[in-house]
């Protein structure tokens, strides 16, 4: 499925892009997290629907970074719950969160610094690979065909994202903008459902934000993925989503399409009392 | 030729006990790997081992034995893993390593407790009369230990199968990812607890097996905790985070030794062995601190 993806144009200017969006995959239902004294986030009520591309905005400290590692199982709330396609899950770790189908990136890349790009990527096929272990170690039956196959789905991922000539590069030495675009790549290697992008485009020039951008929305047209992004860069979030949820000091303060929040008296005033990124 | 066979005996009697050196670092290296925990219990953990192994023999049959010091093993790593790091996740890895220093005390004395603290001879129906080999090319032949050949071999096998198991392996794949960066890993679907499990039951086997080897040459005892320190010189010189290194820094710091206990030994009075591998490390460290084959120590900033 990913072979058959040739290079678009620049995204539409226009919000009003038609795309197939249904039900609630993913709710967050009044969902308070504290660190000692500091609230991190508090009474947060918000949904994301299946195939849209959801953003998160507000302020530096404002909650969402800690929204993301709620949802993905790295934080867990001391109040609300978190339903998932449907059913309350229980408190879940970061590892059960992926097998059930969120894949994220972080804020501050992580990536298999040791490893080369094709390497990172394959680790998130992991959860994809059921050979045994005798299997694997001797390179035998289902080890053998299952490492090809998955090898072949990663070098098509190379292909979408245009990094092949990357492949054997230790990451390590990558520039910034080519990482953030390795880590990308990882978190579609899973073929999630919901995919969590931590500021996918901070710190790029302009070129490197227009291929993300493309990448994000291809991602999500091409193979319906839903996806909840953290941007600073406003005219990106106008340009490339259908809802924005806004946090301010952990309290939602605007959920609506671009244009709703945008024109939304509340958020003109925290963005303007408040220098940011 | 004549002058040749000496130095052969020696240089062969020295890689033997660097394969041993090796076998402890190997310990030291898959930990710190995987969990970024420098593991000051590995000694113990040898001791503990062999101490397990030399005394359920005695009333079972030795594979039997050896199945269930294995056992053993599994449940320590799963103990350290559940009442250790996982409540320390995330802490510093100077606090982690002051945790590891109290499971060596308590390992040290919990061994001792149960297993009795006398000295107990581990025999692995290797004869103890020493080989010579290729007598025919030097006058008396060299002389070698079965024992130390035997350690050889088996360590040889185990660092084949730990390369194995870490290259081309999922479980491998994921030790490494998790090696690297825990939040990465996790976040990619590999549960954290059960890798560390893994780890530090394999670092736990590794340790059976340097007990054996360290047991059968010495007796089981008290001693045998403290060949960790002997290791210590091995990872300045491998690097703390390479299996390959391991092996390399034991064979130098062992042929070094040795070598330079015979080569200048007699002129200053010997006593060599007992200084000479912190003294090479000490100048490994001026010159590379990460070791000869440690990746480069990076600042993040
Ligand atoms: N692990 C943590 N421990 C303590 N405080 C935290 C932690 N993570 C986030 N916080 C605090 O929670 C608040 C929100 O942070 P964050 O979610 O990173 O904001 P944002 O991503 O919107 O910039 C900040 O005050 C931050 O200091
Ligand atoms: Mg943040």
């Amino acid at each position: 499925m990913l072979a058959t993806a040739p290079p678009r144009p620049a995204p539409p200017a226009t919000p009003q892009r038609r795309r197939a969006i249904g039900e609630v995959l993913l709710a967050v239902e009044n969902i308070s997290l504290r660190f000692g004294g500091v609230r991190a986030l508090t009474d947060v009520s918000f949904d994301i629907r299946k195939g849209e591309i959801r953003a998160i905005i507000g302020p530096n400290g404002a909650g969402k970074s800690s929204m993301l590692n709620v949802i993905n199982g790295f934080y867990h709330p001391q109040e609300g719950r978190i339903v998932w396609k449907g059913r309350v899950l229980p408190r879940m770790r970061p590892h059960e969160a992926a097998a059930g189908g969120i894949a994220r990136t972080f804020q501050n890349i992580a990536l298999f610094k040791g490893m080369s790009t094709l390497d990172n990527i394959m680790t998130g096929r992991i959860l994809k690979m059921r050979a045994s272990f005798i299997e694997q170690a001797l390179w035998i039956g289902r080890g053998r065909s299952e490492e090809l196959r998955e090898r072949a789905f990663v070098e098509r991922l190379l292909d979408f994202l245009e990094i092949t000539h990357i492949r054997h590069t230790p990451v390590g030495k990558l520039p910034y903008g080519l990482q953030k675009r390795v880590e990308l790549a990882r978190a579609l290697a899973m073929e999630p459902e919901l995919l969590l992008l931590d500021e996918p485009m901070a710190g790029m020039n302009l070129e490197e934000k227009e291929d993300m951008c493309r990448f994000i929305l291809d991602v999500n047209e091409e193979f319906g993925t839903t996806v909840a992004l953290i941007e600073h860069d406003m005219s990106v979030v106008m340009d490339i989503s259908d809802r924005v949820v806004v946090l301010d000091y952990g309290k939602l303060l605007a959920d609506g399409t671009p244009d709703q929040v945008r024109n939304d008296p509340a958020v003109i005033a925290a963005y303007l009392g408040v220098a940011h990124g | 030729m004549a002058e040749l066979g000496p130095v052969l005996e020696v240089l062969l009697g020295g890689l033997m006990s660097g394969v041993l050196y090796a076998l402890v670092a190997l310990g030291f290296v898959l930990i710190f790997k995987a969990s970024g925990v420098f593991n000051f219990a590995q000694g113990a953990m040898v001791l503990f081992a062999a101490l397990s192994l030399v005394r359920l023999a005695e009333w079972l049959p030795f594979p039997i034995a050896f199945l269930v010091t294995i056992i053993i093993m599994i449940a320590v790593a799963w103990a350290i893993e559940r009442l250790v790091l996982r409540p320390l996740v995330g802490q510093h890895g100077l606090i982690l390593f002051m945790a590891t220093i109290g499971v060596t005390f308590f390992l040290d004395g919990f061994g001792q407790t149960i297993w009795g603290s006398n000295v107990y001879q581990l025999d692995l129906g290797i004869p103890a009369s020493p080989w010579f080999l290729l007598e025919s090319v030097f006058p008396g032949g060299l002389l070698v230990s079965p024992i130390d050949v035997f350690a050889a071999v088996i360590a040889g096998a185990l660092v084949i199968a730990l390369s194995i198991f870490f290259h081309s392996t999922k479980i491998g794949r994921a030790l490494r990812a998790v090696a690297d960066d825990h939040q990465a890993a996790q976040s990619v679907g590999i549960p954290l607890n059960r890798i560390w499990l893994i780890v530090w039951s394999t670092a736990g086997i590794v340790a059976l097996v340097a007990g054996m080897a360290w047991g059968s040459k010495l007796g089981v005892q008290f001693s045998l905790s403290l060949v960790a320190l002997k290791a210590l010189p091995v990872l300045i010189l491998g690097g703390l985070t390479s299996i390959p290194g391991a092996i390399v820094g034991g064979l130098v710091v062992g042929a070094g030794e040795k070598l330079a206990e015979f080569y200048i030994g007699p002129a200053i009075g010997g006593g060599i062995e007992y200084w000479f591998a912190y003294v090479l490390a000490l100048a490994v460290l001026l010159v590379r601190p990460q070791g000869l084959f440690g990746e480069k120590i990076i600042e993040r900033v």
